[in-house]
């Protein structure tokens, strides 16, 4: 049998009328990866920041491999790293100076912070920069020492609160291939994400939160099959070609739509069969669609297939816009 | 993947906790090493602690020292335990300030997750002014010198002098600690700074001598700290009775450590 790592029952928060999280239970196994997947303001931040004791919780309990991260928080932060929603380095120190200081902080000893610091440098692709201050990385490389940061201590639990929103695919991707080699080793992890795809890269399980609560749970692949794996988008010119085309596509799988651009959205098992089965049936109605996609579905879908509404509207734009902006 | 279906950690690891006054005083000294290091790396705060004061000096001894008639005749000799106090006074802005930037930027979160003494921030930060200010002192002195600052109690009243000046500085810097964990934003926190600090340093004693204010203003000058730090180091700088007023400097410093402090460190524990 396996022990948590990360054990979460029942926690509240509220910040005023707000009630942030509203009974959420939380239980990660040692050395595994859970994705906490949710729009924005779905209360990721919150549980992240009460398990990392930077918080208290009005209600539940929260514990560290075993240690309650209310009554012993020094205890629980010596088994912990986290890499909070917005990298949290210190611009006027050289990204070296940075984990030197953190090292130090975690009472490494001096030589050991230094030596510590030059392999994380080199295991982050940060050597070059790592002479250099802060302030001239770019979002990227911030990301990369922020993390690194929280490695300093080996801790055998890690927190990354959305690692990668507001980078570049590249720069993600990247991130990814190093996230992936640290849970390689052991390491337990609890992600934040919006990012379906990322929770199902990166993800053993997915606990999908909405308002405070966790609305579903279960492997990438369960939530997939809940919802149908592709999502098919056929757009039309006009209301009443659409309206007629719902008839033809609505045996296909679950349908979304028209929207106001004359758009049906279906979630199916299997996209490109689908796909030809319903340009067959729309050909044979005479019905010529203006724009055709069929793509993975988003956390948006999710939310859809789980809720009946979307995330929110626009949400990842609204997200990302943000992001870019702080 | 309900909590109930998996069974609680098998093993509770005793955690070792680091604790102790070594821990505190070994963690607020990296602390304190990285903001020296901003001194160094932001030029504004460099100029902002060191040419500022010293511009100040060549000011009032050149521009308006002629037409300030002071007690003893010798304007520049009045003049430098003001300079000093205004200095260490305005130096403390830096804590607040850069414990707000500090948490506006996510940095107080970075420290609260880890293992590290609690109270090593804000004592990080309080020790980095207090060297500072030995540094930024030592400048003004000299420069004090250069432009005929002359003591006339020698060499121990002067340090004397300068380390109830230091405790002064210390003791502001846990106050501006404060109003930066509570304003948490750097504008905030400068602009709460001056409104504060302006009737303190100008409406004291000094630049001028508090008997040249109008009456209602010298009810306030003469019943407030800095004009108490200063009167006390002009005292045992260039003679005169100093233990009654020594004491009273002492007394405010002491006092604001002993309310601000304990305020600081609770506002910190709770923020966030
Ligand atoms: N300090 C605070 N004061 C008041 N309300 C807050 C505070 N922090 C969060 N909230 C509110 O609590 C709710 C949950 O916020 P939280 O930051 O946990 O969401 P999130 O899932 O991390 O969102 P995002 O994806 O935007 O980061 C939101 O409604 C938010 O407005
Ligand atoms: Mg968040």
């Amino acid at each position: 049998m396996t022990s948590l790592a990360i054990n979460a029952e029942g926690l509240v928060k509220a910040y005023g009328p707000v009630v942030a999280l509203d009974g959420v239970d939380l239980a990660v196994p040692e050395g595994t990866v859970l994705g906490l997947l949710g729009p924005n303001g779905a209360g990721k931040t919150t549980a992240v920041r009460i398990l990392t004791t930077l918080l208290r919780p009005d209600a539940g309990r929260a514990e560290i491999a075993g240690v309650d991260v209310v009554a012993h928080p020094q205890a629980a932060r010596s088994l912990i790293g986290l890499a909070g929603q917005y990298a949290a380095v210190d611009e006027l120190l050289t990204g070296r100076e940075n984990l030197v200081m953190a090292g130090r902080l975690n009472h490494l000893g001096t030589s050991c912070a230094k030596q510590r610091a030059d392999e994380l440098l080199d295991r982050f692709g940060l050597s070059d920069a790592g002479g250099r201050t802060v302030k001239a990385y770019s979002g990227g490389m911030r990301r990369r020492l922020d993390l690194s940061v929280a490695l300093v201590a080996r801790p055998p639990v890690l927190f990354l609160d959305e690692p990668t929103t507001g980078l570049d695919p590249r720069s993600r991707t990247d991130l990814w291939e190093v996230i992936e080699e640290l849970v390689g080793d052991g390491t337990t992890l609890l992600l934040t994400t919006q990012y379906l795809e990322e929770a199902d890269r990166l993800a053993d399980r997915i606990a999908v939160i909405d308002a405070g609560r966790v609305i579903a749970r279960g492997t990438a692949a369960e939530l997939k099959a809940d919802l149908g794996a592709t999502v098919v988008e056929v757009g039309f010119g006009d209301a009443a070609t659409a309206g007629l085309a719902v008839e033809v596509v609505r045996p296909y799988g679950t349908l979304t739509g028209p929207d106001d651009s004359h758009r049906l959205q279906l979630t199916v098992n299997d996209g490109p069969h689908v796909l030809v089965q319903i340009l067959r049936g729309l050909d044979a109605a005479n019905l010529a669609p203006a724009r055709l996609a069929v793509r993975e579905p988003s956390l948006n879908d999710v939310f859809l297939s789980l809720t009946g509404r979307p995330a929110e509207p626009g949400a990842d734009l609204v997200a990302d816009a943000n992001r870019s902006a702080a | 993947m309900s909590a109930t279906a998996l069974p609680r950690a098998a093993v509770t690891r005793p955690v070792p906790v680091h604790t102790g006054p070594r821990v505190v005083l070994g963690d607020a000294v990296v602390v304190a090493g990285r903001n020296l290091r901003h001194l160094t790396r932001n030029p504004q705060l460099l100029v902002f602690a060191t040419i500022q004061p010293v511009m100040f000096v060549l000011l009032f001894r050149y521009v308006f020292g002629g037409a300030i008639a002071v007690p003893g005749g010798s304007y520049v000799n009045y003049l430098m335990p003001g300079v000093f106090a205004q200095t260490v006074a305005f130096g403390a802005i830096a804590t607040g300030v850069g414990l707000a930037e500090d948490l506006s930027k996510g940095l107080i979160d970075r420290f609260r997750s880890l293992p590290m003494a609690r109270s090593a921030v804000l004592a990080g930060r309080t020790l980095a002014d207090l060297v500072r200010n030995v540094g930024v002192v030592t400048l003004l002195v000299l420069v004090g010198m250069a432009v005929g600052f002359r003591v006339s109690n020698g060499v121990l009243a002067l340090l004397g002098g300068l380390a109830l000046l230091l405790l002064f500085g210390f003791a502001l810097s846990w106050v501006f600690a404060l109003v930066g964990l509570l304003t948490a934003d750097a504008e905030s926190a400068q602009a709460a700074a001056f409104p504060l600090l302006f009737p303190l340093t100008f409406a004291s004693s000094a630049f001028v001598p508090v008997q040249s204010m109008p009456g209602w203003l010298q009810t306030f000058a003469a019943n407030q700290p800095v004009t108490a730090v200063v009167d006390a180091i002009r005292a045992l700088v260039l003679g005169g009775p100093a233990g009654s007023l020594v004491l009273k400097a002492l007394a405010w410093s002491l006092g604001l450590l002993v309310i601000f402090v304990p305020l600081a460190v609770r506002r910190y524990r709770q923020s966030g």
